[in-house]
């Protein structure tokens, strides 16, 4: 079963606390990663093959730049899911 | 016909490392290129790195990093019969390096071959020597990873001159009890499905990387090619005093060391004054561990070597 939006935001919060020290709760879909969370683009990569694990979904490369704020990749994840 | 006889085991005696003598720091790169220190060291980790001088050759720092594994290790140079060189940029395809190495060092007539498996080269040649001594083909093995990316770097590329260095390691490697084989299994591999992501195209080329796609590659790949090792040589990850994974860049060595779940290894992060160098990265953090006292002898310490091929090897030691 698709997982909801509010479980992929969970699961996020977790991944980037991990990869990035980011703590979970300062992850809200508004944010964008570079500004708001201070992510970069290797961190980004970091942060796909963790929701690969995770999500079960692969977002390559050129995908990724596109990528701005949290709730983009929640669409993403979902998106994957629900087409999958 | 009659076969060799071996030994039950083989061990590292000693590492000896070499770093030529000029320091590159960010700040003389970001004269030349568009970059600066908080960026580099943020990306990739290094603060500085080594560079050979001119005349400088593979050669040249393989002697230096094993005459000291030599010396350490207590034997004679008549006590050595294999002399292998991973290496990746010889400054020529003929003669090898090993040969030239072996006489300079006073190395009677050993077999003696250069090895590229670009930076996973030291850990295949030292499962190369583990195997060598085992079987009773040589005595004691000489292993040596030496590079000098300087010579095949574009010093206008940003994405490379930043990362890439020179420097020498080497190890000797004997026999062992029963009771204690000091070099466990290896496990290797390769994936010729990104051949694309790190190459230089020919004599007259520069290293190009991609760095993106190599850095998805070993921070998703490595982790459980690490733990493969370990389970080859019934060591629980627990149980590592150290970490020494090639140093390609600090964020790599990191997330690897996150995902392996060893709480009482010490991590090499010897790229942060040594850059990348190849093949000779881990020897070389592996003798400045040892001179600094870090890592205790007798204990275990996991060696995982990846890069352009992609080529990767991994295995548990003991510390000598």
């Amino acid at each position: 079963m698709a997982m909801t939006e509010q479980e992929i935001l969970a699961g996020l919060g977790e991944i980037i606390d991990e990869v990035a020290g980011v703590p979970a709760e300062d992850v809200t879909p508004e944010k964008t990663f570079v500004d708001d969370l201070d992510i970069d683009s290797l961190s980004m990569v970091e942060i796909a093959v963790a929701a690969q694990d995770k999500f079960g979904v692969e977002i390559p490369d050129d995908q990724l730049k596109d990528l701005k704020t949290v709730q983009d990749v929640i669409n993403y994840v979902h998106r994957a899911e629900v087409s999958a | 016909m009659r076969l060799t006889e071996g030994h039950a085991g083989a061990r590292v005696l000693a590492f000896g490392g070499y770093q030529p003598a000029r320091v590159v720091t960010n700040d003389e790169l970001s004269q030349t290129v568009e970059t600066s220190d908080e960026w580099i060291q943020s990306r990739v980790g290094i603060a500085s790195r080594r560079i050979a001088g001119p005349d400088e050759t593979v050669g040249d720092m393989a002697v230096q990093a094993g005459g000291k594994a030599l010396a350490a290790s207590g034997l004679s140079p008549a006590d050595v019969d294999l002399v292998i060189v991973a290496t990746c940029t010889p400054e020529v395809q003929i003669p090898n390096v090993a040969a030239g190495v072996a006489k300079r060092l006073g190395i009677v007539a050993p077999g003696a071959y250069d090895l590229n498996a670009a930076c996973a080269g030291f850990c295949y040649a030292l499962a190369n020597a583990a195997d060598a001594v085992r079987t009773g083909t040589a005595r004691n093995a000489l292993v040596i990873g030496a590079e000098k990316l300087s010579q095949w770097i574009d010093w206008t590329d940003r994405s490379t001159c930043i990362i890439f260095a020179d420097g020498a390691g080497a190890a000797i490697v004997g026999p062992a009890d029963e009771d204690a084989p000091g070099i466990g299994p290896v496990f290797w591999g390769s994936d010729g499905d990104l051949a694309d992501k790190i190459y230089i195209e020919n004599r007259n080329s520069f290293i190009i990387q991609e760095g993106q796609a190599v850095f998805r590659w070993a921070t998703s790949a490595l982790a459980p090619i690490a733990l493969k090792a370990c389970e080859k040589a019934g060591v629980d990850p627990s149980e590592l005093a150290a970490f020494i994974p090639h140093q390609a860049n600090l964020r790599i060595v990191e997330a690897i060391a996150r995902k392996l779940g060893a709480p009482q290894a010490i991590v090499a992060n010897d790229i942060v004054t040594a850059g990348n160098t190849s093949s000779a990265s881990i020897p070389l953090a592996l003798s400045r561990m040892l001179e600094r006292g870090e890592i205790p002898s007798g204990s275990h310490a996991l060696l995982i070597g990846f890069g352009a091929g992609m080529c990767y090897a991994a295995q548990v030691i003991t510390v000598p």
